[in-house]
């Protein structure tokens, strides 16, 4: 592959509410086993980028832990490898990334060292499985400055999150409306996954550097988008986007929808993810589980339906789950009742609790009582 | 300059024949176990969790799986700068070529390697049993009694003493003497096949011992050492310990893991066991999936109902099949409205719809009474069951099968049915 990566990590997102309290959203939980990074990390390896940097910043650590070995996804060779960049301070800055360009900015040596022609740039908050070589074939066939991936969202579609574009006959790209606030029809929006050539970015971020622009989106593309050739790549498979709580909830129920776990658990290529060597799940007498996910580790007791259920999680007997997503490592004591809830990782449930959200509407539940009696 | 302690030698070779079909394609350590694991696993992360980073494996019977099992040992931590795992097959020397005649031949026509790490000690572990052990304590006791040789040993029940060879000690645990299924057993301290060896001590009798033809450690080289007065001692170990060199042997171990508390719990944070897991998704169970106590592995659809089993990774069970009591394994599928009973099922197996395994009273079989007992359906890897057949007790199976092998779509109890593979 004629490309490096880079993930853009380092957001929160105020949408995710007390979820990313003690973690990035790039570092979410997504379908029992992975993390929402996983998708952008197993996409470049499975294109054959051998040389990726992921930009961390907002609670980097919880990132950190997970990337503790690049082994995961096959990155930890001689040539190239995973790279991590926190901010640090050196002797001619002393920021914090103040924007997606600049995080990538202060990483210029980065890109000045690589000697690969182009750089493949994607967020890791999105859920999406996307061979790069097809994007980087059609930005080369039209002699593209950039290539934006791009995604239609379909009927009534909100557009206040993403950047909504429209694009001529041939692809290039004619507006970029940033968050433009309303619902349209099944309207094309950026995916948040962009294809550059290696020295034209370092140009344009050296200029945008020059002018304190430090926006990726704002300050690069929108600002670019009528001089340089800017194309759409329209990604015609599942994404998604985690950065709000329905979001992240809808993400996860996504995974019991037979074509989607069939694309994302079954067909080429596999999404890879850290190994964390827990044994197979156990149901012992008296569980019932339907229309659920259920990672490695856990021990069910109780009823579960329409729910995903993750890693190392305890549920006691005679407890319900309903339409709820149970984080990594949750104890639940007892006669539990949990319906329409997010219940966030290493949560201890009091036994005869009663928690209940609305649906559409999920309730986070945080609750830090002591781990009793095990 | 290199220098280790104590490194380990894996004897992974042996075929394992009284699991029958299981390990028709592969040796006995290759073989699934407890719903992700293979039993090369539990040596393989003893050793590391003991802190011995330098394993030799011996392979020879069917070496493939075992072999892409392990790579370079990165699961287990074992991919090492100096040591790690080292896959070690029979190979041509200079002036003769033999295969490994012996469990101590094995480690003879080895004595090079184990020479290139300079060890103090070396650790002889055998592949076919299912235990966590801390081989630094039994180090430590070796060392404490500064002994040539120690035996782990493992006190069995009185009346089944005089099925095992045993040790017998004095009150400071030295041997004095070894009994080899005795009738009337003097000690009911059964050897493991878990040795450290002194390596001073063991390279001198190996190279005394190199033309004694199958050359054995309990028959020939322990005996051996102990009449030259070496100091033998017997380490008394007293965690879980289950061979499951048998068919039904290997069932009861599995079934043990679905007890509300195993004896050996698979779900604690210290001493990991560790595996090469081709997936790490999660399971999905369906609308009208039924479970009870079963573990299930990573990846796997359940859409019938299973009872009381083992079931592996990748597997498929379509809505209406009912499985109880089963072991089955990575990547198979179950197919509609199919009832399997008593089944040990190995991996990339297809069963039909409509099928009935385990059916009947239980009928010797024909063939190989003492392999496939106690009313077990036995399926090869890769077997193909047609719909809607029924299979006897007792039974075993492999390769692709048609209805025409069932007559009256009926396999009896007892009966052995052996066809091609579609590799074949």
């Amino acid at each position: 592959m004629r490309a490096i990566g880079i993930v853009l990590a380092g957001g929160n997102a105020s949408r995710m509410k007390e979820l990313t309290n003690k973690r990035a959203v790039a570092a979410m939980p997504i379908a029992g086993s992975y993390r929402a990074v996983d998708f952008a990390l197993s996409s470049l390896a499975n294109s054959r980028v051998q040389k990726v940097a992921v930009l961390t910043q907002y609670n980097s650590r919880s990132l950190n832990e997970h990337m503790s070995s690049s082994k995961w996804w096959d990155f930890g060779r001689k040539q190239g490898g995973l790279y991590v960049f926190t901010p640090t301070i050196t002797a001619d800055n002393s920021f914090w990334y103040r924007g997606t360009a600049d995080s990538i900015y202060q990483n210029i040596d980065f890109l000045r060292n690589s000697h690969e022609p182009y750089v493949v740039i994607t967020s890791g908050d999105i859920i999406y499985k996307l061979d790069f070589n097809k994007v980087l074939e059609e930005h080369i066939e039209n002699k593209a400055d950039i290539t934006i991936v791009c995604k239609r969202l379909g009927k009534h579609a909100d557009t206040s999150r993403y950047g909504v574009i429209s694009t001529a006959e041939d692809g290039r790209i004619t507006s970029f409306d940033e968050k433009p606030n309303g619902s349209e029809d099944d309207p094309l929006v950026s995916a948040g996954i962009y294809v550059i050539r290696r020295r034209q970015l370092i140009e344009m971020l050296e200029r945008a550097n020059e002018e304190e622009r430090y926006d990726l989106v704002r300050d690069i593309i929108i600002r670019f988008k009528d001089v340089k050739k800017i194309y759409a790549f329209e990604h015609k498979e599942y994404w998604r986007n985690i950065a709000s709580v329905n979001d992240y909830y809808d993400a996860n129920m996504d995974f019991l929808k037979p074509d989607i776990r069939d694309y994302f658990f079954r067909q080429y290529p596999d999404v890879y993810s850290k190994v964390d060597d827990l044994p197979p799940a156990k149901y012992n007498a008296g569980a019932e589980v339907r229309n659920s996910l259920i990672a490695s580790g856990t021990i069910v007791n109780g009823r579960i339906e329409n729910s995903v259920v993750f890693k190392q999680v305890y549920i006691g007997n005679n407890c319900t789950i309903r339409n709820s997503i149970i984080l990594n490592g949750v104890h639940i004591g007892d006669n539990t009742y949990i319906e329409n809830c997010i219940v966030e990782s290493k949560d201890t449930i009091k036994p005869g609790s009663n928690y209940t959200g609305q649906p559409g509407a999920p309730r986070i539940v945080l609750e830090r009582s002591d781990r009793y009696g095990i | 300059m290199i220098r280790k302690e104590m490194i380990a030698m894996l004897l992974a070779g042996g075929q394992g024949s009284r699991l029958g079909i299981l390990t028709a394609d592969m040796a006995k350590p290759a073989v699934s176990y407890g719903g992700k694991y293979r039993i090369i696993d539990f040596p393989l992360s003893n050793c590391i969790n003991s802190g011995v980073d330098t394993v030799g494996v011996l392979t020879q019977y069917q070496p493939l799986r075992l072999n892409t099992h392990i790579g370079i040992g990165i699961p287990w931590d074992l991919d090492r700068n100096i040591g790690g795992v080292s896959i070690l097959p029979p190979y041509e020397k200079s002036d003769n070529a033999e295969w490994y005649t012996g469990t101590a031949n094995a480690i003879y026509q080895n004595l090079k390697f184990i020479e290139h790490y300079n060890p103090e000690y070396v650790l002889i572990l055998g592949g076919d049993h299912i235990y966590k052990m801390d081989y630094e304590i039994l180090l430590d006791f070796h060392k404490s009694n500064n002994a040539d040789i120690t035996l782990a040993t493992y006190p069995v029940a009185w009346e089944d003493a005089s099925r095992f060879g045993l040790v017998i000690t004095d009150e400071n645990k030295k041997v004095l003497d070894f009994e080899e299924k005795p009738a009337k057993p003097r000690s009911n301290l059964a050897s493991m096949g878990i040795y450290i060896f002194t390596w001073k001590v063991l390279k001198e009798a190996l190279i005394k011992l190199k033309d004694q033809p199958g050359c054995d450690f309990g028959m020939h080289v322990i005996p051996y050492c102990h009449k030259n007065g070496a100091n033998v001692y017997a380490f008394e170990y007293n965690g879980y310990w289950k061979d499951v060199g048998t068919l039904s042997a290997y069932w009861e171990s599995n079934m043990e893991l679905i007890d509300l508390v195993p004896d050996f719990n698979l779900y604690e944070e210290f001493w990991k066991i560790y595996t090469k897991s081709e997936v790490s998704t999660a399971q999905y169970l369906g609308e009208n999936a039924v479970l009870s106590r079963s573990i299930v592995g990573e990846g796997t659809e359940i859409y019938g109902s299973v009872y009381n089993s083992v079931i592996g990774p990748e597997v498929v069970i379509e809505e209406g099949a009912v499985v109880s009591d089963s072991i089955i394994m990575q990547g198979t599928h179950i197919g509609r409205n199919s009832k399997i009973n008593k089944a040990i099922i190995a991996e990339r197996a297809l069963v039909g719809s409509d099928c009935e395994l385990g059916v009947g009273e239980e009928v010797e079989n024909k063939e190989h009474p003492n392999i496939y007992c106690n009313g077990l359906v036995t399926l090869g890897e890769k077997t193909v069951i047609p719909d809607g057949v029924r299979i006897g007790k007792n039974t075993v199976i492999s390769g692709v099968t048609t209805p025409e092998d069932y007559p009256n779509n009926w396999l009896g109890g007892g009966e052995s049915l052996k066809k091609a593979g579609e590799d074949a």
